[in-house]
């Protein structure tokens, strides 16, 4: 494998569990700010 | 993974699974139980999700002290063959990287628990956090033999930390959680210490096996035990816990002092030899899971 081929393929698999934590923390966030409000559904 | 094209495989970025590796993921899974059975002991809980994320800033922060304790001890590492395939001695990451996955991960963990939970449990984080990094990485660990005996307080915040970030304050019943870690760790680390002490001395850390030798080592671990047992029962007898706590501490102290006793009896002097000190290095984890396991059993089934 080149090593130009093999840094985007590390890249883009970084890049993409990024993506996902990034998205998981958003969705934390969203939740404890309904817990910590009192929100009530 | 296939060959590439070049030597120095640090100047790539960094693969996530060599990032994911420098949290050391199996210390974090004790970190964790322990945490959660800390959270599950105390007489409140938070609602779910503050409860998850303050697990979930325990784990982090025990992944940052994986990261910064690797990116401190790379030539260390280097020198042990237990150690010496991790990422960074390897040459597959560079130690900035590392670093900068420490730092952000531990700053992170904080601030996190911080706004999720309460600003003590936070500081107790950071606390847990700079006291591994600072106290015993840094410091103790390659200037004395007591390195284990003192740096074990870094493991033993969990637990506390989970009952904190439940209740917002301290009680007795998570400091007796506190001191049963503190004391179990001498006797779980000097029994792996004695097997290993090849790599220990290879490195130039002073562990006790390497600097007062097996006899002594192994007098420590007995020693050790005997408090760490009474400090295991405690709780039973200070009404903190019910029955099935204690009769789960007692049965558990008594086989872990017997095992203690085994080692000290022991007069094996190489590691293929030390069976005694293998067995109570393995009994010692499942003693601290079934321990903890007993509290939150006696918590949720007894009261």
């Amino acid at each position: 494998m080149k090593v130009e081929e093999e840094i985007v393929r590390r890249q883009r698999a970084r890049a993409r569990i990024m993506a996902w934590l990034l998205g998981a923390f958003v969705v934390l966030l969203f939740f404890i700010t309904i817990a910590k409000t009192g929100i009530n559904w | 993974m296939p060959a590439i094209e070049m030597t120095d495989a640090a100047a790539l970025p960094a693969d996530w699974r060599d990032i994911l590796a420098l949290t050391k993921p199996r210390v974090m899974s004790l970190v964790v139980f322990s945490g959660l059975c800390g959270m599950l002991a105390a007489p409140q809980l938070p609602p779910l999700v503050l409860g998850f994320t303050a697990i979930l800033c325990i784990a982090l922060g025990a992944g940052a002290c994986g990261a910064l304790n690797q990116w401190y001890e790379v030539e260390i590492d280097a020198k042990m063959q237990r150690t010496a395939k991790r990422p960074l001695p390897d040459g597959r990451m560079d130690r900035q990287t590392a670093l900068h996955f420490g730092v952000g991960l531990a700053v992170f963990s904080v601030l996190l628990m911080g706004l999720a939970t309460n600003w003590l449990a936070a500081v107790l984080l950071a606390a847990s956090i700079l006291f591994y990094v600072l106290i015993y990485t840094v410091w103790l660990k390659p200037r004395t033999p007591q390195n284990i005996v003192i740096g074990g307080a870094a493991g033993a915040f969990p637990p506390l930390i989970g009952w904190v970030a439940a209740t917002g304050h301290f009680a007795a019943l998570p400091l007796l959680l506190f001191a049963i870690i503190f004391l179990w760790t001498p006797p779980h680390f000097w029994a792996l210490s004695m097997f290993v002490r090849s790599d220990y001395a290879a490195a130039g850390i002073p562990m006790l096996p390497v600097v007062a030798g097996i006899p002594s080592t192994r007098r420590h671990v007995f020693l050790y035990s005997l408090p760490m047992a009474a400090a295991a029962i405690a709780p039973w007898p200070l009404g903190l816990t019910g029955p099935i706590y204690g009769a789960a501490a007692t049965a558990l102290s008594f086989a872990f002092v017997v095992l203690a006793a085994l080692v000290l009896a022991s007069r094996a002097s190489e590691p293929a030899e030390m069976h005694a000190e293998k067995r109570l290095f393995g009994f010692s984890v499942l003693y601290l899971f079934a321990l903890f396991g007993a509290l939150v059993a006696d918590r949720w089934l007894a009261w």
